[in-house]
């Protein structure tokens, strides 16, 4: 029982209101809001996964919002901006191999090998490998980064890829959107946006440290593209398509970002 | 008797609160990236010390084959992990609040009596305000470190389009590095972090949720020396 005389200032029970009062409303507010953000995240974590098609795999929030990053940071992108290159001497002599899909096909015919590139009219041109290496050679050192998060030093050449479109009158094909390219066994496939395919370091690479690719890197003929990640850079390309809508992607299926640039 | 001193304003409690879980997001989806190229460790003179990370922890934490899924996550609380970063540097700016934040001439002295404290080897205190020099010096590096992660995490998500960013942090393959310590940085932070506030007390962790602190006035603090009668 409260004593009705006691001396108690009525200050302190004010204050003591005062105090009861903003706990009530703070902590009122904190958990309602941590509920809040419980459900929030309960949510996306255990959100649909998106439709298979060009992408799959991925929570349906999650792409639309590795799509939405994209649009914005493309628009960092530019042909200005290179890839830092190192003398040959940085180069790795033991160059790393992370994958073999769309390689393994112990029947395949390197001598017989052309590349077929899909033109916008529907025919379709075949190159081998001696008019690809008729073309202006360029080289390349760089760092190649893998999408796991490794890194090395590698020594590339070939001919750009923007040499070769202007060589074989390609320029129609270059105003659409994407290029797809794929394995001949079509068991590796890459989607790629025409601004990094067009990048003045993208090349169709036939030689590693000087010498002709080994099968287990891409033999006859490569895509290096050091503005994307190395689950971009094709190994043994054998057909090039062009398209306004985005060409299949191996692990943009696998819910991988599509774009995939670096 | 008792009275209410303000403490944290609200803008700091919702910038502390909102961080709390987007960091941790951040923290357990760049756990999922890192397994994919696990090759860090403590090692000194070729022993190993301690391995990033050992088997029973990423199986305890369900790490192993989400890189894609880590991806995902990561590129999108990095945006509110940014966000809410700079929305907390702009208000201690624009508010003045940074005055009793950033460490001053006397913090690094002082923070040394504060550790030899908090360690019980001395009894005495340094005069403290809103923060000790320790707070001061804690609270500022945690910016500075998550300042630190943004510039690092930019140079290993577009090493090409932030080409000068990468080459500030002295590339590619050491951003990634740095990236790492960065975040066993805040772990450790986390734990000291926790321990203080436990070790501190109720009407201390309510204030960064309330606001307020509850203090005992003593009367004789509003007793004021005339400049003549200070001793000389």
């Amino acid at each position: 029982m409260k004593n009705p005389f006691s001396k108690q200032p009525i200050e302190k029970i004010v204050l003591q209101k005062q105090i009861n009062r903003r706990n009530f409303i703070a902590f009122g507010s904190f958990i309602g809001l941590n509920a809040l953000a419980f459900g929030g995240w309960r949510w996306l974590y255990k959100s649909p996964v998106e439709k298979s098609g060009i992408t799959a795999g991925a929570r349906k929030p999650l792409r639309r919002a590795l799509n939405q990053t994209e649009l914005l940071l493309r628009k960092t992108f530019s042909n200005d901006h290179l890839v830092q290159t190192y003398p040959k001497s940085m180069a790795a002599t033991n160059v790393r191999v992370n994958s073999e899909i769309g390689i393994d096909d112990a029947g395949f015919d390197s001598k017989g090998w052309l590349l077929t590139i899909n033109k916008k009219d529907g025919s379709q041109l075949k190159v081998s490998l001696q008019d690809i290496m008729a073309l202006p050679k360029t080289e390349i050192v760089y760092d190649f980064k893998c999408v796991e998060g490794w890194d090395q030093i590698s020594h590339w050449g070939g001919v750009k890829f923007s040499d070769f479109i202007t060589h074989y009158n390609l320029q129609e094909e270059v105003t659409l959107q994407y290029v797809g390219m794929a394995t001949p066994d079509k068991a590796y496939y890459v989607g790629l946006d025409m601004p990094s395919a067009l990048h003045p370091q993208t090349l169709l690479a036939y030689e590693v440290n000087g010498q002709p690719l080994p099968v287990k890197h891409g033999q006859p003929l490569r895509l290096i593209i050091p503005v994307k990640y190395g689950i971009k850079n094709l190994k043994r390309i054998g057909t090039i398509s062009f398209s306004d809508e985005r060409l299949p992607d191996y692990w943009a299926e696998q819910g991988y970002d599509y774009y995939s640039g670096l | 008797m008792k009275s209410i001193k303000e403490k944290h304003s609200l803008a700091i409690r919702w910038a502390h609160w909102i961080n709390f879980p987007v960091l941790m997001i951040m923290i357990w989806s760049g756990m999922l990236i890192y397994w994919a190229n696990d090759v860090y460790s403590i090692t000194l003179f070729g022993h190993t010390f301690y391995k990033f990370f050992p088997a029973w922890f990423n199986k305890f934490f369900d790490i192993p084959f989400r890189l894609a899924e880590g991806m995902a996550f990561h590129f999108l609380f990095m945006w509110f992990f940014a966000i809410n970063g700079f929305l907390y540097v702009l208000y201690t700016a624009i508010s003045g609040e940074w005055r009793q934040l950033l460490p001053n001439r006397h913090s690094f002295k002082e923070a040394w009596q504060v550790l030899l404290h908090d360690l019980h080897i001395k009894k005495m205190l340094p005069p403290q305000n809103k923060y000790n020099a320790a707070q001061r010096i804690a609270y500022s590096s945690i910016i500075v470190m998550g300042f630190g992660s943004l510039i690092t995490g930019l140079a290993i998500y577009k090493p090409v389009q932030f080409y000068w960013i990468t080459w500030l942090c002295g590339g590619y393959h050491l951003a990634r590095i740095e990236h790492f310590i960065l975040t066993i940085g805040y772990v450790l932070f986390f734990v000291i972090h926790i321990i203080q506030v436990t070790i501190a007390g109720w009407n201390n962790f309510r204030s960064i949720i309330s606001g307020f602190e509850i203090v005992k006035e003593q009367p004789t603090a509003n007793i004021k020396i005339s400049e003549d009668e200070k001793p000389v």
